[in-house]
């Protein structure tokens, strides 16, 4: 604090005597919701005139002389900033603070604070009062509030956030910092976080955020813990909610200490158990999950330096609907032709094979210090560890061993610095080095599915930020990645010598077995990332945005390394080693007016990918098992083109209105065939009624309507059954019907003493227990979706 | 000064964290429940020379199909006494997967499927602890020359009892073998 004084009061010693009797009037407002904010602090520095904004958020500075100023704009609930002000006679400006991301009380040195997330790009926002509502859910249940978003599903718990028909590798999840490495390649595999670690979590539909990857071709999550305030208090928070389907709940609960010196202490914890789930008709079996999960946040928060340890367990137990586990296409055929799971037993909470038992380690450290003139510097280091768990339907004493059983350790280490180059002018720079090491046990009786590999990332970024005028804001961004990839892979011969890799890949052979190949590849990416985009702010409210972003990714390892039966999908997978880095153009345009009676947003894009990856069904594999349907990844062309549109509007102060609709488009460009698993164009409409003065009660009624998927690529094949003496079609590309659902949930506070709140809500899920099947649910060829759900929540802010 | 020292200590802990890795290659992973070979004895019921039908799949789910061979012609009129053998030839010695089927009788059943006019019957000859139809012996009996194929599914976890149909049993298939059958 002191430096900073001097700092400024040097400053002020620039300045010579002159006519000091000009006012400043104004508003501070969030930048976010564009509220007032009442009881803000203004300091102008090297003087000792300061103000405090009355109810509207309105201040008077009095006594300002013809120069530039430095003036502090501080507020409990923001970050404190510091703008630089050209006073030049009577004068009106207004300021804006905003919740910052990322850490505890970011500091912030001027008032073009940068932004941690995208200035010219479209982001969207999950409140915390959103995530409490959907405690019991997950990551994907929270995300698919927002239009554009969709779950790549594999039953009603494993949900892969899908942006703009876009999912898996090319989407990267943040969590508090850090870029969760939790073999997000899988489209089976949901991501590794509690949702109720979260205060907030932004969405960015594109890669816009060069900070935590350049590889982000579909989106950018980052989840953000709630920040400590710098004053002496203790508070918590518990939910605890039940579900009828399923006949489970969560409890989660979360305790902050903090003291005025800057000093906090938090600490998380999350408890979730559900029994099977059921449709409207029958028992889906195998469904139950339990999931435990503990963090703990310790900050020194100062004003020119922080610093900070995290600590977050997640551990998943998940069981996957009996009946999707299948032999080959004989039982897909029975089992697809079934209007019922061909597995029905009574309701339990055990969770038998199949499951997946999932465990993530995330650690971090971090101190940021303020530099005069310089900027903030940053240093972080984090640590995570994936274990992930699969067992299937065994044999004998393999019965209880997992099938997959692989343990990803990842290091990294970030050097990042904010600097201000000029009055107009920000830039954001930074480095990173990471280590991953790979490791499948071999004691799982089952050839690797991913081998052992180590890899090795190095990466530049830098950011600029012009501030033209306020209304328009210039953004550049480029970032470069080198990636070195090691891996001891085992090819069965017969594939090794059927792919004439034998011919192609002699040098990396290191040993030959009975019917094994060891192998070692190394492969090296050099990929380059870049994002343009300039904003447009017309009147104060209308935002026009318009950004270009380059993505680049490496392949991951299921696209280079797979081979062999994926018992999940029942169908061989076949990679390939000879894979480039796939490359996104992702041109994109928003047009939104906000803060208002009636407010919209609508974004068109166009995301051109080129060496885009994606599997298919090449040909019918005859085994002793029977017969499988081989899926091979290809790159290809690809070209995915669409438009998210919101709107809503206040009919009065306590009735709302808000429409979404969606609409994404996929092909590939090589076949003009259209891609797989493109998310159907969907509608959802909300009504909600609030009173603040009625016990800040709250009623919403939600409609949404997903439209068939009518564009899909043709993956049916053929398959000879003996019983019948005749072949059948297996049909896996039909998309299901569309449907329509209505959910309602409600909630209302009672004040149980001065310091707490009780939150009381009650919902319905599925309201009219409709039957349908989702086109990116992977399991909707064996069972339908949940049925009706009654929900209960209860929520004790002390 | 400070930035220099920083990314000095940056570039020196890229290169600790870069050493700790070792080049140890990894073991081959020993599949252990594979069933790569179903071999079938039918053996005449009164003496004569023993009819083997073979599958045999080395490279398990990997691009060769299963190689299947039938040792001879089954003779019209007689009754044959069935056993089918599962090995697992990926390890060495040869693992015998039947006695593990057998062991786990009431997870499992063989099922038997003619078509093509083939003129034969079948009956089970083993059970499991409840009574149900196992299936690794059985008899089959053929009656006048013909031709066809004969086909021999093993379920793994199938609904028990069934009423002997694939399609009642559900389960998943472990084996599959169709083989040309001829009776002279």
């Amino acid at each position: 604090m002191r430096i900073v004084l001097i700092l400024l009061l040097t400053s002020s010693m620039l300045s010579y005597s002159q006519d000091c009797t000009f006012i400043m009037s104004g508003k501070v407002s969030d930048l976010h919701d564009g509220k007032p904010l009442s009881e803000a602090l203004l300091l102008v520095a090297g003087t000792n005139i300061s103000a405090e904004t009355d109810s509207e958020g309105k201040f008077i500075l009095k006594g300002l002389c013809d120069r530039s100023y430095s003036i502090q704009v501080a507020h409990p609930s923001c970050s404190t900033k510091i703008f630089s002000v050209k006073v030049k006679g009577n004068s009106t400006r207004n300021f804006k603070l905003e919740h910052h991301l990322e850490e505890f009380n970011e500091i912030t040195v001027t008032g073009k604070a940068f932004d941690e997330k995208s200035k010219t790009m479209n982001n969207a926002t999950i409140s915390r009062a959103e995530i409490e509502r959907l405690s019991s859910g997950n990551l994907g249940d929270a995300l698919s509030k927002i239009s554009g978003v969709s779950s790549l599903s594999t039953g009603n718990a494993i949900l892969k956030p899908l942006i703009n028909g876009l999912h898996s590798s090319r989407v990267v999840v943040v969590n508090n910092g850090v870029r969760m490495q939790d073999q997000e390649w899988g489209a089976e595999h949901a991501p590794n976080i509690d949702i109720n670690v979260a205060d907030n979590i932004t969405l960015i539909k594109g890669a816009g955020a060069l900070q935590y990857g350049g590889d982000a071709i579909g989106g950018v999550i980052i989840a953000e813990s709630a920040k400590a305030p710098v004053k002496d208090t203790i508070f918590g928070k518990t939910i605890l909610s039940g579900l009828s389907n399923g006949q489970g709940g969560t409890i989660t609960t979360r305790l902050t200490k903090s003291t005025k010196e800057g000093l906090s202490f938090a600490i998380q914890g999350t408890l979730k158990r559900f029994g099977d789930f059921e449709t409207p008709d029958y028992i889906l079996s195998n469904t139950g999950l339990f999931e435990r999960n503990a963090s703990v946040q310790i900050a020194l928060n100062k004003f020119n330096y922080t610093l900070e340890g995290y600590y977050s367990l997640f551990k998943n137990e998940i069981g996957i609907l009996r009946a999707s586990h299948l032999g080959g296409a004989q039982d897909q055929v029975n089992a697809i032709s079934s209007d019922v799971p061909l597995i029905i037993n009574p309701f339990t909470y055990d969770i038998n094979a199949p499951k997946q038992d999932v465990t993530h380690h995330l650690a971090r450290i971090k101190a940021s210090k303020l530099f005069d003139g310089f900027g903030k510097l940053s240093l972080q280091y984090d640590f995570q560890i994936n274990k992930r768990l699969e067992f299937d339907i065994r044999r004998g004493d393999d019965r209880d061993k997992a099938s997959l059983d692989l343990e990803l350790l990842t290091h990294s280490l970030a050097l990042d610095l904010e600097s201000n180059l000029s009055d107009k002018l920000s830039l954001k720079s930074g480095l990173l080095g990471r280590f991953q090491d790979n490791t499948a046990n071999p004691n799982t009786g089952v050839r690797r599915l991913i081998p052992d590999y180590k890899r090795y990332d190095i990466a530049a970024y830098g950011i600029l930020d012009y501030e033209i005028n306020n209304e328009f804001t210039l953004e550049f961004g480029g970032r470069f990645d080198y990636v070195h990839l090691d891996a001891f892979k085992f090819y069965r011969t017969s594939l090794w010598e059927a792919r004439n890799y034998d011919e192609l890949f002699q040098d990396i052979v290191v040993e030959e077995l009975e019917n094994q190949i060891l192998t070692n590849p190394k492969l090296n990416y050099n990929n380059a990332s870049a994002t343009i985009g300039l904003s447009y702010t017309l009147n104060n409210s209308y935002d026009l945005l318009i950004n270009y972003s380059l993505a680049s990714r490496a392949p991951n390892p299921s696209e280079l390394f797979s081979e062999g039966l994926h018992h999940s999908a029942s169908r061989i997978e076949i990679g390939d080693l000879r894979f480039k880095s796939e490359v996104g153009h992702k041109f994109a345009l928003t047009f939104k007016k906000e803060k208002s009676n009636f407010n919209f947003n609508i974004s068109p894009f166009v995301n051109y990918i080129n060496d885009f990856n994606l599997i298919e069904p090449t040909e019918v594999q005859q085994t002793i098992r029977g017969n499988f349907q081989v899926w091979e990844y290809r790159q290809t062309d690809a070209l995915l083109v669409g438009f998210d549109f919101d709107a809503s509007y206040d009919f009065t102060n306590n009735l709302g209105f808000t429409h979404q609709f969606s609409m994404v488009k996929g092909y590939d460009r090589s076949t003009d065939k259209p891609l797989i698993n493109m998310p159907p164009v969907e509608t959802k409409n909300e009504l909600v009624y609030k009173n603040e003065k009625l016990k800040n009660v709250r009623l919403a009624l939600q409609s949404q309507y997903v439209f068939r998927q009518n564009e899909f690529p043709n993956n049916n094949f053929e398959v000879f059954i003996p019983q019948l003496g005749s072949s059948e079609i297996v049909d896996v590309s039909t998309p299901p019907n569309a449907y329509h659902l209505l959910n309602f949930n409600s909630s209302f506070d009672l004040n149980m003493s001065q310091t707490s709140i009780l939150t009381i809500g009650v919902g319905i899920n599925n309201i009219l227990d409709t039957d349908y099947r989702s086109y990116l649910n992977r399991l909707r060829y064996y069972a339908d979706d949940l049925g009706r759900n009654f929900l209960v929540s209860l929520k004790l802010n002390y | 000064m400070k930035k220099i020292k920083l990314s000095s200590l940056f570039i020196l802990s890229l290169i600790v964290l870069s050493a700790c890795s070792s080049d140890d290659t990894p073991d081959p992973v020993l599949e252990e429940e594979v069933i790569t070979t179903m071999t079938i004895t039918l053996s005449p019921n009164g003496g004569g020379t023993d009819i083997t039908l073979k599958s045999q799949d080395l490279d398990g789910d990997g691009p060769n199909a299963p190689v299947l061979t039938v040792s001879g012609d089954l003779a019209a009129g007689v009754t044959y006494n069935g056993s089918i053998e599962l090995l697992n030839e990926t390890e060495n010695p040869a693992e015998d997967i039947t006695e593990e089927v057998e062991e786990l009788s009431d997870e499992h059943q063989f099922f038997y499927t003619i078509t093509g006019g083939l003129d034969v019957t079948t009956a089970y000859t083993n059970f499991d602890g409840n009574s149900n139809p196992l299936g690794t012996e059985f008899t089959l009996t053929t009656g006048a020359a013909s031709s066809g194929t004969l086909t021999f599914t093993l379920r793994h976890e199938p609904k028990k009892p069934n009423d002997g149909s694939l399609a009642d049993a559900d389960g998943e298939t472990d084996i599959d073998a169709t083989f040309n059958i001829d009776i002279n």
